[in-house]
């Protein structure tokens, strides 16, 4: 069942389509992911999802809820994590948090013991009582999603949750969002940083000037736009490898990468029959790795492709 | 199309919430400890001529808001305390919640723009009454004991009635520091604006709107030049003010300010008062009534323009 229905869905400013006819849904427990560079149209499509903005044209659906007639029934169920969100500075984390559980309307007694266990969920329960002008860009990004989580929101939308963060946030971050993913909320989070993005998502959407250019898992998009895909890297010792190494089914191509290092590549990932090819030619395997697509390839290579399309559009 | 649920859903939470910000805010702390001390300190000077000259005066309580040197304590709070104070509560009010990120945030929740408006306004409004309570309170108590009369009913009902017209009065310049915090993203420019339509309209305007009337009404008509004089002038908010509590709280309308209130006193003969005689509660608020309208009238009208560009705006920053 989908918890998000985008169809069609349009936005105009003066005129001018900053989100232009895009369609597309996210099933219950997935993560999804929009991506694209700034200004794509990404925050915009949240806003109309959330009834934070008017919709133009076309309809969206969250949660079996229409964003513009009923937008209370959607935001009591979806927690929203703006990009770079803001707290109030002179509160401490629990007070802020106590603030949304009041116009969530929960009880007090239920309120608070909601904020404790949301703030030690994201490791912030040692600061609970401390000002948020004292927190890192990292801790108020994870108070954002103790707010997601106080909610029990069904659906958490994320925009931008990482940009900004250092290496060691991200990952506590990203670890949170595949939590949320484990309790069974689904995700719909943008993000223009690729690489970091792709290991958390189950699908993404390419967004591209208020357009969706490519929707699906990241490998089916690889094949798509790189064609194969597979780059698989064998290094073994051995007589007359090569030739049993292209003997491979599905194996499209072997380039010989240095002494003893051979770089496949293939329509799916043959390191299993390769190992055994190896192995059956009586060479000895010292390395075997498989690079998966990468939306940062899959991202550059489709826009070198499209770019003259897209600007004549 | 309707929405569904209520539009205030949220809004006393917000309005708690915003309440517990200006009485923690130390700006606001202290522009009520300043307007207080300022108020009280105007009144205690005006206490020892009260007590010297006029003993006889029916209505001597009121003096104590009406003869106090240099300035009256009206005229100090409409030109300076509560515009300051108002403006001082609203600036940032909008704008905060843009700079701080908090706006989006708060707008997920279920709740509509309305009850965050709404709730701030209410909050703004409280707290100033909260103030303005006070510090009437104190000017009472400080004539009680300094001119060791208590006051009669009839002044009393007056002193009420400048209570009353000073919340409007500070609603008027909340509204519009709202309603300029909403307009402009940036809390300095809010301000900025702000203070500069509050010395516009105090210090300029009434000596500006004379020229205008003279050049618009053109004729020789002595009467009819005063008239269109009145009209530009009480564009002012000030003016409309200082016009409510000079006659409110001035039953007998001293000759001093019956120049000041010319027109007033042209109202005056034509409602076949004797010159000299008080006029009673009830004819004073009659002849001020539409003074009164116009600056509820002001104050509703800037809460509605706020309210629309409100709802019009884009979330996003």
């Amino acid at each position: 069942m989908n918890v998000i229905e985008a169809n069609n869905l349009t936005k105009r400013y003066n005129g001018v389509a900053v989100v232009n006819g895009i369609s597309f849904s996210v099933a219950r427990g997935e993560i999804f992911g929009l991506l694209g560079p700034n200004g794509a149209g990404k925050t915009t499509t949240i806003l109309m999802l959330l009834g934070l903005s008017d919709i133009s044209d076309g309809q969206a659906r969250v949660l079996d809820h229409d964003p513009v007639r009923e937008p209370l029934a959607v935001k009591r169920h979806v927690g929203y994590l703006p990009d770079q969100v803001g707290f109030y500075d002179n509160l401490t984390a629990a007070e802020n948090l106590r603030y949304t559980g009041r116009l969530m309307g929960f009880e007090r007694s239920e309120r608070e013991q909601r904020i404790k266990s949301s703030l030690g969920h994201v490791g912030l329960g040692e600061v609970a009582n401390n000002r948020v002008g004292t927190f890192s860009r990292g801790m108020r990004q994870r108070l954002g999603l103790a707010e997601i989580l106080l909610k029990e929101a069904q659906i958490a939308i994320l925009d931008e949750p990482t940009s900004g963060l250092d290496p060691q946030a991200t990952a506590e971050l990203l670890n949170i969002i595949r939590d949320l993913k484990n309790r069974g909320v689904s995700v719909l989070l943008s993000s223009h940083l690729l690489e970091r993005v792709q290991s958390v998502c189950d699908r993404v959407a390419l967004f591209s000037q208020g357009n969706i250019v490519l929707i699906g898992t990241v490998p089916e998009l690889g094949r798509q736009v790189l064609g194969g895909g597979f780059r698989v890297e064998v290094e073994a010792q051995g007589q007359g490898l090569g030739e049993r190494i292209a003997a491979i089914p599905g194996v499209q191509r072997v380039e010989p990468a240095g002494a003893n290092r051979f770089l496949l590549l293939a329509d799916h990932d043959v390191r299993p029959e390769a190992a055994s090819a190896v192995v059956a030619a009586g060479g000895r395997l010292l390395r075997l790795s498989v690079e998966e697509p990468s939306l940062e390839a899959i991202y550059t290579r489709y826009f070198q492709t499209h770019e003259g399309e897209l600007h004549a559009a | 199309m309707r929405r569904e649920g209520s539009a205030l859903h949220g809004f006393g939470v917000v309005t708690l919430k915003e309440i517990a910000d200006h009485f923690s805010s130390i700006l606001v702390v202290v522009l009520v400890v300043l307007v207080t001390a300022t108020a009280i300190v105007v009144v205690s000077l005006g206490l020892a001529p009260i007590k010297e000259s006029t003993a006889e005066d029916p209505f001597l309580f009121l003096l104590l808001f009406t003869r106090s040197s240099p300035l009256t304590l009206p005229l100090l709070l409409s030109a300076f305390l509560v515009p300051l104070l108002a403006i001082g509560l609203g600036f940032d009010a909008v704008s905060g919640e843009h700079n701080r990120r908090t706006l989006s945030r708060i707008l997920s929740q279920p709740i509509y723009r309305d009850a965050l408006l709404f709730g701030k306004f209410a909050a703004g409004l409280f707290t100033l009454t909260v103030t303005f309570i006070v510090l009437w309170l104190l000017v009472i108590g400080l004539g009680l004991w300094g001119l060791g009369i208590p006051p009669n009913a009839e002044e009393m009902a007056r002193a009420l009635i400048l209570l009353l017209i000073t919340i409007v009065y500070g609603a008027f310049w909340f509204a519009l520091a709202l309603l300029f915090s909403i307009v402009f993203r940036s809390a300095a420019a809010a301000v900025l604006v702000s203070l500069g339509v509050w010395l516009f309209v105090t210090f300029l305007w009434p000596s500006f709107a004379p020229y205008i009337a003279n050049a618009v009404s053109g004729s020789g008509d002595i009467l009819g030049l005063l008239e269109t004089q009145q009209v530009f002038a009480r564009l002012s908010p000030v003016v409309l003010y200082n016009e409510i509590v000079a006659i409110v709280l001035d039953p007998s309308v001293r000759s001093t300010q019956q120049s000041m209130l010319a027109g007033l006193g042209l109202a005056l003969i034509e409602r076949g008062s004797i010159p000299g005689a008080p006029i009673p509660l009830l004819q004073s608020v009659l002849i001020v009534w539409p003074q009164i309208v116009g600056l509820v009238a002001g104050s509703i009208l800037l809460f509605v323009i706020a309210y629309i560009v409100f709802q019009r705006q884009e979330v996003r920053a």
